[in-house]
């Protein structure tokens, strides 16, 4: 059973890693390359949120931080536009992290809908700051290092990079959920208050959840940047961006591994599709809505855990007919 | 009998109601140790000073010599005092497995368990003994919120005990729970203590508590009014008065008690 589950990641990394071969139109390329970082982004938004049920709606400072880290270094320090700017991506998701500690020792201290409110709070300070300070370039934003790649191969590199730090994110946050730590964060998502009864420390692993997560959010902003070129303060501090990563946990089923990483693929893409085919922005919104009302209605818990359920009573509806085939009916 | 846990003069006031009064409580080690007292007489928050939950506006704590006045709730838990909650709390959407697993660390720092797994096969095993000691370990892989109310205080029992705590506070364990299952769980309690772990239970179950306690303290208005055996308790006055609320005698009862 297991090795059967080992192999079909290995099938959809096999499959991945070809993607690129297959969609050779650099538009698409692109949607591939944002598709892949926006799950990433959002399999780590729920390593955190979605395991210890802390919903934070201002992820987008972390990814505004790990943008402009990618800009502000690559200029100040002139960095040689090119591969080796890919080096600024893990450092992107460093000062993310960085920035995050202090977030987190404010936000961590209220729970459910404060916790809520004060992370978007703390995010709209990132976005003004963004705005209003000079060394961020004000309302128009920072122009990067321009990298003399051909526009037909531009966004290959981007795609492998994307795709490792995709990996990386599901690895980390499969391993948090086989670890110690990520046991603790699922009884502090249940009761918190009896979980520090029973002997942890929620403050400390809260904020080391918290920072962990916001460092796979940082490299996705610092890899955005570099492959647009030029960034904005309301593109990167992007309100819509703290929704979307939410809702596509959601989607695919919070607080599970699978969940995420669904929901980021067939949103996200959708999402870059229907915009670049129809040039109509809000096109994707009107879907989208229709489409959560019918996985809240029908799905609660997401997609994931509702096919998991249901494969779950067919087995079982199996293995108990099979060994009884004389009862009729019988307890549920 | 040495003392193990005790309680000096513990006030506590929220808002307008002063929820404990000067209360002093002894736990010796070794003992079951009864605490009752009518609805609202602070024996719930007595407790949750004892464990951390809630700070003492005056008074002091402390445990096998060592103070823990004010302590945190997981500091307190790791020095080896392990409680129970009145409602239930168990964590719901995690095996029952794992809920017992959540108990098991209580000595380590908290950066560890970045690097480890879940469990050990010590702990594992451990666990397992546990759930089998009340008789649970059957549902082990069932989440735990699809246990029946019984089945979850038996749970709470076991991962308060695989954390092998010195003292263990129950919170009315014998509360909404059926008549084989109170002996159930009575039975436990006496085997536990027989093996050398100290108890403190909060219950209304009068049967049990005279049954089962080697001593009994009384709440009344958040302070403690009458220590003795149970037969001792049983046949004072003093109690009888505090349970069916004495009506004129109310003041003098505090005179008494402190006098």
């Amino acid at each position: 059973m297991l090795r059967k589950r080992n192999l079909l990641w290995l099938v959809a990394l096999a499959i991945a890693l070809f993607v690129p071969t297959f969609i050779t139109n650099p538009a698409y390329r692109q949607i591939a390359v944002i598709t892949l970082i926006f799950t990433a982004c959002a399999t780590s938004w729920n390593m955190f949120s979605g395991y210890s049920g802390y919903v934070a709606l201002g992820s987008a400072a972390f990814y505004g931080t790990g943008a402009y880290t990618m800009a502000l270094v690559a200029v100040h320090m002139h960095i040689p536009a090119g591969g080796d700017m890919f080096w600024l991506v893990p450092v992107g998701g460093l000062a993310a992290m960085l920035v995050a500690v202090p977030v987190g020792l404010i936000a961590l201290r209220v729970r459910r809908h404060t916790f809520v409110v004060i992370t978007i709070a703390i995010f709209f300070v990132f976005q003004l700051a963004a705005i209003n300070f000079n060394f961020t370039g004000g309302t128009g934003g920072l122009t990067l290092p321009y990298i003399p790649w051909l526009i037909q191969n531009y966004h290959i590199p981007f795609y492998y990079v994307a795709l490792a730090m995709l990996v990386f994110a599901i690895g980390l946050s499969a391993a948090v959920r086989r670890s110690r730590f990520g046991l603790q964060l699922l009884a502090i998502r249940d009761d918190e208050d009896r979980a520090l009864g029973l002997g942890v420390k929620v403050f400390p692993v809260k904020l080391t959840g918290f920072a962990m997560s916001a460092f796979t959010i940082g490299m996705g902003g610092a890899l955005y940047a570099m492959m647009q070129g030029q960034i904005y303060p309301q593109f990167v501090f992007d309100p819509i961006f703290d929704i979307s990563i939410a809702l596509m946990a959601f989607f695919g089923g919070f607080g599970t591994l699978l969940g995420p990483i669904l929901g980021g693929l067939v949103l996200e893409s959708s999402q870059q599709y229907l915009t670049v085919t129809y040039s109509n922005g809000s096109l994707y919104l009107i879907l989208f809505g229709v489409l959560f009302l019918l996985v809240v209605l029908f799905m609660p818990q997401g997609i994931v855990v509702y096919i998991r359920d249901a494969w779950t009573k067919r087995q079982d509806r199996l293995a108990s007919s099979s060994e009884n085939p004389v009862t009729q009916g019988g307890h549920s | 009998m040495t003392v193990l846990l005790n309680a000096q003069g513990i006030s506590r006031a929220f808002g307008g109601v002063q929820a404990l009064n000067l209360c002093s409580l002894n736990v010796d080690k070794g003992s079951i140790t009864g605490l009752i007292g009518p609805n609202g007489s602070g024996k719930t928050t007595l407790f949750n000073v004892m464990t951390g939950y809630v700070k003492p506006d005056a008074g002091s704590v402390s445990f096998d010599g060592h103070d823990i006045t004010g302590a945190r709730p997981n500091k307190v838990f790791a020095m080896g005092i392990g409680r129970t909650f009145q409602l239930t709390r168990i964590f719901a959407r995690i095996s029952v497995l794992e809920n017992m697993l959540v108990a098991t660390q209580r000595e380590e720092s908290w950066l560890r368990g970045l690097t480890r797994s879940m469990s050990n096969k010590s702990e594992h095993d451990a666990a397992m003994e546990w759930l089998d000691f009340v008789g649970i370990a059957r549902l082990a892989k069932l989440p735990a919120g699809s246990l029946s109310y019984g089945q979850r205080k038996l749970l709470e029992l076991a991962y308060v005990l695989v954390a092998d705590p010195d003292v263990i506070l129950l919170d009315e364990p014998a509360g909404g729970v059926n008549l084989t299952l109170i002996n159930v769980i009575s039975e436990k309690i006496r085997s536990l203590n027989k093996d050398g772990k100290t108890f403190l239970i909060v219950e209304h179950n009068m049967e049990f508590v005279m049954n089962l306690c080697d001593s009994v303290t009384v709440m009344h208005q958040g302070s403690d009014l009458v220590t003795g055996t149970p037969a001792e308790v049983r046949s004072d006055p003093r109690v009888l008065d505090a349970y069916l609320g004495g009506g004129d005698d109310e003041e003098e009862i505090e005179e008494v008690a402190h006098g």
